[in-house]
This record gives structure tokens, sequence and C-alpha cells, in this order.
């Protein structure tokens, strides 16, 4: 082959310049689409909703009057669900993530259950919801408490720990794990002294963006049952009397943030559409705090991690 | 047992061998990674209180070879021990199944190719193995600390910052921690699985140093890809080749007078 003059081979690369520029071009455009279209859904509910972002608003019950209307029981509903759901999925879900990366034999069975794990994170949420009516709101006589509505995010958001649990469990080298059991450490050492701490800003992280989506989930509440207009808080878990604590709370009726803001929206009376965007920027500013504590976690663990 | 391990290895220096105790010894030890047959017949004496280096090309199955003796290869699948070793003075075959491995890596330590010091402090790594034996009374552990740490050469260096994390130090450090580590068991024997190949060289010849040190102490199986490091430290050598003990002797006489052809054409560079 005879070498390209010096002319032509400008041209070539003046070509793939122009094709580099342009994809430049193409991938900005896609990323400001995204954040511009959220950017402006976010302003809007923001500036719509700040009229009523009152402290009132936050201790108020819900009623029938739009102006006199808060989320207290929302809220503390809110959080109540996510305890009984953090506290239930985050040790079944790091337990079945340790065993199946640590413990489980890797045969086909065990790559079943993989692929199925990984599948139940794709399931509706609607479909937890009725697993959830006809197991824990009936067969287990839990009702339509907080505890059923708990459970039944923890099952939901279960396959998210898991799966979180093995990528950051599969992220510790086998050169540390080696340099425990050389040591004489058993399996439960290797694991419980090292494994497990070392990927504890991985598994955090999934966990806690396995409850920024529990928080937001509406579907499988009202599938449950959830009411929608709750003018009472739960029994306060702490009591004046001896044992001190009481957990009547769990089975006490319950709304959720997403349901009271459904339930605004569906009313016809402009004010009140007010007040679910206020709701709105409430989640939405608790579902970004939740993400900003797994990020600032993440790096706070990792930064003292190093291979 | 002693008297077979000298009858068979008839070509080393006689006193030498007479004089040093054996430690270890592999006997008719085969290997299978799954279907693989990756030590094919191995016979070789480990002596207390000197240094055996392993070399051979990559692929011979030195490393191999060197984790049976800390039963590594039981923590995965598909591998397969046959034939014995032999460890001493209590004449236990630590390959029988009735053994348990971890037993076998409380008595016999081992520090790795790459420095793998744990995410933690400094002490924390010395006392980890102290941790694993149920040893948790303060003052135990820091002198033991202290202790495997002057024995790894490194305590004045990290006397200081202790509790400062295990990845601050250099490779060089770090490879020495891993040695304090794993001599704060109080193990027999110590293996080292070519533990100078991600170190600078001077760094390496501190470890080598200190390897001369330690042969006090304990006795040491070395694998090593530099055939001048097995020059240097070594008392005996065996040279492997595709799964198999071509040759031990005596280092110097292996060196410099090998038995083999194979052994010469390899110290000679002429392949591997």
């Amino acid at each position: 082959m005879t070498p390209a003059p010096t002319a032509n081979l400008r041209k070539l690369i003046a070509r793939h310049r122009l094709r580099e520029q342009l994809f430049t071009i193409i991938g900005l455009l896609a990323l400001l689409i995204g954040l511009l279209v959220l950017l402006g859904l976010f302003t809007q509910l923001a500036v719509t909703g700040a009229p009523r972002l009152t402290p009132e608003f936050f201790t108020s019950f819900p009623s029938r009057i739009a102006e006199k209307a808060g989320i207290l029981s929302a809220w503390v509903g809110s959080l109540l669900v996510m305890l009984v759901t953090a506290c239930t999925a985050i040790p079944l879900g790091v337990a079945a993530g340790v065993y199946l990366e640590e413990y489980a034999p890797k045969n086909w069975l065990t790559a079943i259950i993989e692929i199925n794990v990984m599948n139940l994170a794709g399931v509706p949420s609607i479909i937890y919801g009725l697993l959830a009516l006809g197991l824990f709101v009936y067969q287990f006589g839990f009702g339509q408490s907080i505890l059923s509505a708990g459970l039944t995010l923890a099952l939901l958001i279960l396959p998210i720990v898991i799966v979180a649990t093995r990528e950051a469990l599969r992220a510790v080298p086998g050169s540390i794990r080696e340099a425990a059991y050389a040591l004489g450490a058993t399996r439960w050492q290797m694991v419980s002294h090292h494994v497990v701490p070392y990927s504890a800003g991985g598994i955090m992280t999934g966990v806690i963006i396995g409850l920024s989506r529990a928080i937001g989930e509406t579907a499988p509440i009202i599938t449950i049952g959830a009411l929608t207009f709750i003018a009472f808080l739960p029994t306060p878990p702490v009591t004046g009397e001896f044992p001190f604590l009481s957990f009547q709370w769990l089975k006490n009726p319950f709304t959720v943030l997403p349901i009271q803001m459904f339930n605004w929206t569906s009313r016809p009376e402009e004010a009140f559409q007010l007040n679910a965007a206020a709701a709105g920027v409430v989640l939405l500013v608790m579902t970004l705090a939740m993400n900003a504590l797994a990020i600032w976690l993440r790096y706070r663990i990792r930064r003292k991690i190093k291979w | 047992m002693v008297e077979l391990a000298v009858n068979l290895f008839d070509d080393a220096p006689r006193h030498e061998l007479a004089v040093a105790a054996l430690k270890a010894e592999a006997r008719n030890l085969n290997f299978h990674y799954g279907g693989f047959h990756a030590l094919k017949d191995i016979s070789l004496p480990v002596y207390d209180h000197s240094i055996t280096a392993l070399i051979g090309p990559s692929g011979c199955g030195k490393s191999t070879f060197l984790r049976c003796f800390n039963r590594m290869h039981d923590l995965y699948p598909g591998n397969r021990y046959q034939g014995e070793i032999v460890l001493y003075p209590d004449n236990v075959d630590i390959l029988a199944p009735s053994v348990d491995p971890i037993e076998v890596r409380m008595r016999i330590s081992m520090v790795f190719q790459k420095p793998n010091p744990f995410p933690k402090s400094i002490f924390e790594n010395v006392a980890y193995g102290l941790k694993v034996r149920g040893i948790t009374r303060r003052d135990e552990v820091e002198a033991k600390v202290e202790e495997a740490l002057r024995g790894a050469a490194l305590w004045n260096e990290v006397k200081d910052r202790l509790h400062d994390l295990a990845s601050n130090l250099s490779g060089g450090q770090q490879q020495r921690l891993c040695i304090a580590r794993a001599l704060a068991i109080d193990p027999e024997l110590v293996l080292f699985d070519e533990p100078t190949s991600a170190l600078d060289p001077i760094a390496t010849a501190s470890i080598e140093e200190l390897m001369l040190e330690l042969k006090e102490r304990v006795a040491i199986l070395i694998v090593t890809h530099n055939m001048q490091q097995a020059a240097r430290v070594s008392d005996h050598t065996a040279f492997l080749y595709m799964g198999e003990v071509i040759e031990f002797n005596d280092t110097k006489k292996l060196f410099t007078m090998p038995d083999k052809k194979q052994t010469e054409d390899y110290i000679t560079g002429r392949f591997g």
C-alpha cells in the first residue's frame, strides 16, 4: 500500500472530528432534556406548593378546609412505615445476600435463585400489594395497619437490598478473604470481621436507595387499603408506665405522604392542589435527602478502604 | 521418615541434611484442579530453621504446591489432594480429611504475593490472628503485636502510629506488616508466595534480610520467580517443572552443579 498523501489524511481526520463534535452535541442535548424537564417539574411543584409550606402544614391533620389541612398523620405514617420496612428488609436482605454470595454453593439451583431475585426487583409494585392483601391483611390478620404496609414495602425492596449486598460483597477482593482464612478464620469470622464491614458502604447505599423507593410507593399501600383520611396519630411507641415501650402503633390504621397527595389531587377544589404540591415538595425533599445520605455514607466509608 | 528423605536426595550434602530436623514433608503428593493434574507425585522435605525455595517457570505448580501446606485449596470447589504432607514433630498428615484446615492454618501461616493488609489499623492487622485464636487480653495482645512487628523489622517505623490505617504504609512496609501478621500467631512454618514480586529492589532486599533472620525461629517455604533470590536466601531449592519436582538439592549445589540437565537449562536461562 502506498502511504496516503497528507492532504487526504487531514480530510479524513477532519471528517472524524466532525462526527465527534456531532456526538458531543447530541449527548449534551439528551442530558439537558432529561435534566431540564425534571428541574421544570420540581420548580413548578415548589412554586405552587411554597405558600402552603408553613409550620402548621406539618402539624395539622387533614381537613375538609384546604387552608387548614396538613400532613401530620401522613408524615408520621410514612416515617413509621419506613421504620417497619427498614427493620425487616435490612436484616433479611443482608443475610440473604451474604448467604447467596458467601455461603451458597455455586450450582444451577443458586443460579436460578439469583436470576429470580433479579426478576423480583422488576415485579410491578401493585403485585406486591395484592400479595400482601391476601397474606398480611387477611391470612395473618394484621389488618390494614402500619405493620402490613411496612412488611409489604419490605418485600418490595428486599430484592434491591439483596442485589446491592451481593454487589458490595463481590467488590471485596479475594486476596482479603484469603488473608483472613490464612490466619485461621472461619467463614463466619471472615464474613463478619472483614467482608461485611468493608462492604458496609455499598450495602447501606443499597438499603437507602431501596427505602427511598419505598417511601414514594403508593399502589401497594392503596391495595392493602390504607385510609386516606386519618385525623389522629398512631399510639405513641413510648409510654409513661412499665415497660415504657408499646407496639400498639403497629396495628393502627395510617396514611402515608403519597396517599395524602393522591387524595388531594383527586379533589375538585383548586386549593387542595396547592396542598398536594406542598406535600409533593416534602416527599421529594425526603427522597433527595435519603439519596444524599447514601452518597455521603458511601463516600465516608470508602475513604477508609483501599485495597 | 527422616531417613527416607535423606535417601531420596542422596546427592545433597549429607551433613547439612542430617543436622537439620524435618519440619514437614510432602509424600507422593498429587493435586487436581477439577480435571487438571497440577502436581504429580511430589515428595519433598522442608527442614526446620531453614529456607526452602521453590523455583520453576510460570504454571509449573510451585504456588499450587505451596498452597497445599495451609489447605488454601479447600476454599474452592473441585480441588482434590492425594498423598500426604506430614507435619513434624507430631507426625500428622495435614491433608487428611479428618484434620481441620483451620487448625492447619493456625500452625502454618502465609504471606501472599501482593501485600494484602486488611483495611483496618496497623495494630488490628497484626492482632487479627490473635483475635481468631481467642486471645483478647489487652496487655497480652499488645505485647504480641509489638513482638511480631519487631520480628518483621517494622516496629520502629510504625510504633508511633499503630492506629493509623495500614493502607497508608508503603508497599514494602505493607508486606512487612503482612509478615508481622503471619508471625503474631507463632507459626511453625511460614509460607511465602512470591513475597517480593510486587516490591521495588530496596523493599525486596529488606524482606530478604528479614527472612534470613526469621529462619532462626521458624521454617520457611518460599515460592519465587526470581532465581537470584532463591540463590541469595535459601538453604535448599526445589526445581519444579510441569507439576513435577525435577531436582531438590542444597541451594549452592543446585545453582552451581545441578544434577539434572533440565535444571541447568532453566537456571542458565535457556528456557522458562
